[in-house]
């Protein structure tokens, strides 16, 4: 009659067989490679490289093929295994100003030194399906120029010329690392731009809309974004000097906010900012909006409430292998915990109808 | 063995964890704030558990994961194959015959000694995280010692149900000083808190780790006229015939029959060895310990 | 360098694990084995700090055992900074005498009592006798050859801030947290 449920052991293997045949697919379908996934899914690829915090386009489309395209999934593996990666020190910090820019655009000034890049974007393209790509079609190459000689120079720093922006102080100090430390309360901005960068990009997305639609309102005009590489260099204290190990492509934009001033200081612009790994510009404003509703302590506005001003809220929410652990774990069997429960609401319920009972 | 490193995590984080493990031993029941790793598991799964069993494992460790009591549910063998596998200590079901034992919502029936360690997974490890949300506030009432939402919160159990209505993360107060949460085990088990063993909390995901050290008071917070009571469900086991043992209720048809065992497997298994009969024990084939491959 | 461990995975696990149950179960002397670290420091000491230390550890060591050999066995060994004051320290080594006074120990904040330091003190006999010691770890009471009452007594004072000791001698350990109540022998009697 009883039969206590056994062989955990057994099912969890025939789960594991189940789930890989499944991830195959139809064996008449070629299978994908690694490197289809990375050179034709770099969108996704980006995604789990930004929400992992690890630059490796190819272990992130290998995990996007393991993850059976769950990116969420996708970025867990690549978390699991960035924290078992041995440190082998810090680069510099990243200078955008030298990127090699893809894409750059303004929406505050209708030209500026460097010119506005629209680079591969969807923007302009009208979303009508392409039956053609059905058909595997090859693509005609696009037209080529160029590039511009130069440094690109951030537009804000024209503002900031002129004393119209807000100037963020300069400062040497290792910034904090949550992947490293606990998270703590107040957290200084640098560990607010690590969380987010690193944070869910639906979630950064509906907060960063909520400050649009009025919940804590800051009025964002994108100052720049920018698409490109970097050169990422380290010190090395062996040989005394600095090496360029690599390159990593970044999406950067700095939003001109609503302006900041009293009566015995000037009125001024303000800045939020987003720096996220790879063509990642959904991601990247969405950043700078939460981070400038995340300012509102430093630059003495008043606390409304909103749920995008709320680091506390923001930071513990953000991550999403926190999120979708917790929130899967209550398929896990809690039968302990609802049999006390049961007990207790038959025994409410007895003593409810004895009460009656007694009343009558 | 395999490439990883003794135990799964590197040194310099299980350095970390056993620092905060020796301060929450001295500070019971405080938690102690760590850099909880990210697990090749899920957060919400047992993170922060399988990092403090890896923190304190040795290779002559005799292993024992229960979850629900159980050692045969999936996420408990699912646990036990990876220690299994990256510190290769041996594991038991024998509650007396483990040496470090983890768990989730569930405290063995038998006593545990004074070699033993019980390791809990914890999901919330704020005891006053459902009464307030903010961690910049919880973390200064305990440090006020100022407890008074708890009691409010029971209280206004007691005005709507007539007693508290609180019976799993029952909130004990340890030493006289900190309120904690002893992660959702029954209330039945509160009173084996106060145990002989070590038993160390962590909450992975929560960053949290916190500590009992052995014959530490624990006592579960109530008022004088309602008094603390560790219930459970008014049976004895069907199977051993234990009437002291916390007892999962299980539905056998669809009729509304349903039996009550044991959910605390090796304690049920143990007495049945010994000849001790339940109600059911003779009237069927009670199958139990079989494979079954679901 | 020597008198590190040889194989560290496995003896910094046992190395905790005694440092553990002795910080569990104050009073209890447990042995442990496999570092040398310069002379004076015992081989109790140069485990726990092999087992405990590491570039987020600053450590002071008293004038009992400062010298340029340990400091250089600590930064081979464990990676962690020596510092000049006490206050900085989350670890600190040395006689008992030479550790004093405990007044410019870091004793950890009301919200964050864990922030404290952990003092290594190394004895010339450990023995289960001598101050009477009860509280939390401790099922009636436990006895402890400990250097001094009046000092750990005003330690508990501060509970839940305070020290934390690690008492070494030779290749044995024991421990007394912050929670634990000391008297003196004949006070108890």
């Amino acid at each position: 009659m009883y039969v206590a449920v056994k062989g955990g052991e057994r099912a969890i293997e025939n789960a594991h067989a189940w789930l890989a045949e499944e991830r195959r697919g139809d064996p008449a379908v070629p299978e994908l490679s690694v490197a289809q996934i990375r050179a034709q899914m770099a969108l996704a690829v980006n995604r789990v490289m930004a929400e992992g915090s690890l630059y490796d386009p190819d272990l992130a489309a290998l995990a996007i093929k393991q993850a059976r395209g769950d990116l969420i999934e996708a970025v867990f593996l690549i978390r699991a295994y960035r924290t078992t990666l041995p440190r082998f020190g810090s680069s510099r910090p990243v200078e955008t100003a030298d990127m090699r820019c893809d894409r750059r655009i303004s929406a505050t000034f209708k030209d500026a030194p460097g010119g506005q890049v629209l680079g591969p974007t969807f923007d302009y393209t009208h979303r009508l399906l392409d039956f053609k790509l059905a058909a595997e079609g090859e693509v005609p190459p696009a037209p080529r120029a160029d590039t511009q000689p130069g440094a690109v120079p951030h537009i804000t720093d024209f503002l900031n010329r002129d004393g119209l922006i807000q100037t963020e102080e300069p400062s040497n100090a290792a910034p904090p690392d949550l992947t490293r430390q606990p998270l703590e309360f107040p957290a200084n901005r640098a560990l607010r731009l690590q969380a987010l960068t690193r944070g869910d990009e639906g979630f950064v997305l509906g907060l960063a809309y909520s400050t649009q639609r009025g919940y804590a309102r800051n009025h964002a005009f994108v100052g720049e974004l920018r698409i490109g590489r970097v050169p990422v260099e380290m010190e090395v204290p062996e040989l005394g000097f600095t090496i360029q190990i690599g390159e990593v492509e970044l999406t950067e934009c700095e939003t001109v906010n609503q302006f900041a001033g009293s009566k015995t200081e000037p009125a001024q612009f303000t800045r939020g900012y987003g720096l996220v790994f790879g063509q990642t510009e959904r991601k990247a404003i969405s950043m700078a909006l939460v981070d400038r509703a995340l300012r509102w302590r430093e630059l003495g506005e008043d606390d409304l409430g909103a749920p995008a001003q709320d680091e506390e809220f923001v930071l513990s929410h953000c991550d999403n292998i926190q999120a979708t652990g917790f929130l899967e774990h209550i398929k896990l069997p809690h039968y302990v915990d609802f049999q006390s429960e049961l007990e207790l609401v038959r025994r409410l319920r007895a003593e409810a109808a004895a009460g009656k009972e007694a009343a009558e | 063995m395999n490439d990883y490193n003794f135990a799964y995590l590197d040194e310099q984080t299980k350095r970390m964890i056993r620092r905060a493990i020796l301060k929450a031993l001295a500070v019971p029941g405080y938690q102690v704030p760590f850099a909880s790793r990210e697990m090749p598991m899920p957060y919400g799964w047992g993170t922060g558990g399988v990092q403090v069993s890896a923190a304190c494992l040795v290779p002559e460790d005799r292993l024992k994961v229960i979850d629900q009591g159980a050692d045969d549910t999936t996420n408990a063998v699912s646990i036990r194959r990876f220690f299994e596998r990256t510190a290769g200590v041996a594991t038991t079901g024998r509650t007396r015959d483990a040496t470090l034992i983890q768990t989730r919502h569930r405290i063995p029936e038998e006593p545990l000694t004074r070699d033993q360690i019980l390791v809990y997974q914890v999901p919330i490890p704020e005891p006053l995280r459902f009464l307030e949300p903010r961690e910049t506030e919880t973390r200064k009432m305990h440090s006020l010692e100022e407890y008074g939402l708890v009691h409010v919160k029971l209280y206004e159990d007691i005005a709507r149900h007539g007693q508290i209505a609180t019976s799993y993360a029952y909130p004990v107060k340890v030493e006289g000083r900190y309120v904690m949460d002893p992660s959702p085990i029954p209330k039945f088990d509160n009173p084996k808190l106060e145990s002989a063993a070590v038993q160390l909390f962590g909450a992975g995901r929560e960053q949290r780790i916190y500590a009992l050290p052995p014959h530490c008071k624990v006592v579960s917070l109530d008022f004088e006229d309602h008094p603390f009571e560790a219930s459970k469900a008014d049976h004895a086991c069907d199977l051993c015939g234990s009437a002291t043992s916390y007892l999962d209720e299980v539905i056998v048809d669809d009729a509304g029959g349903r039996m009550f065992v044991c959910s605390d497997t090796d304690y049920c298994e143990t007495r049945r060895d010994a000849g001790h009969l339940g109600r059911l024990s003779a009237s069927g084939p009670v199958t139990t310990g079989q494979e079954d491959a679901a | 360098m020597t008198g590190g461990f040889a194989d560290p995975s496995i003896q910094s696990a046992w190395g905790f694990r005694a440092a553990m149950m002795a910080m569990a179960r104050p009073g209890d002397i447990l042995k442990v084995a496999g570092a040398q670290a310069p002379e004076p420091v015992s081989v109790a000491a140069a485990v726990l700090l092999l087992v405990l230390c590491d570039p987020e550890t600053p450590v002071w060591l008293a004038p009992s055992h400062d010298s340029v050999a340990l400091r250089r066995w600590i930064a081979f060994h464990t990676g962690a900074p020596v510092v000049e004051a006490r206050g900085d320290a989350v670890f600190a080594l040395g006689a008992w005498d030479s550790l004093l006074p405990l007044g410019g120990y870091r004793i950890g904040t009301a919200e964050y009592p864990d922030r404290s330091a952990t003092l290594i003190v190394e004895m010339n006999a450990l023995r289960g006798d001598g101050a009477v010691l009860t509280g939390p770890g401790i099922a009636d009471a436990a006895r402890l050859s400990l250097p001094d009452v009046a000092a750990f007594r005003a330690n508990r004072a501060l509970f839940p801030l305070g020290l934390d000791f690690f008492f070494t001698c030779g290749d044995r350990l024991a421990a007394l947290p912050r929670s634990t109540v000391v008297a003196q022998a004949a006070e108890v009697v």
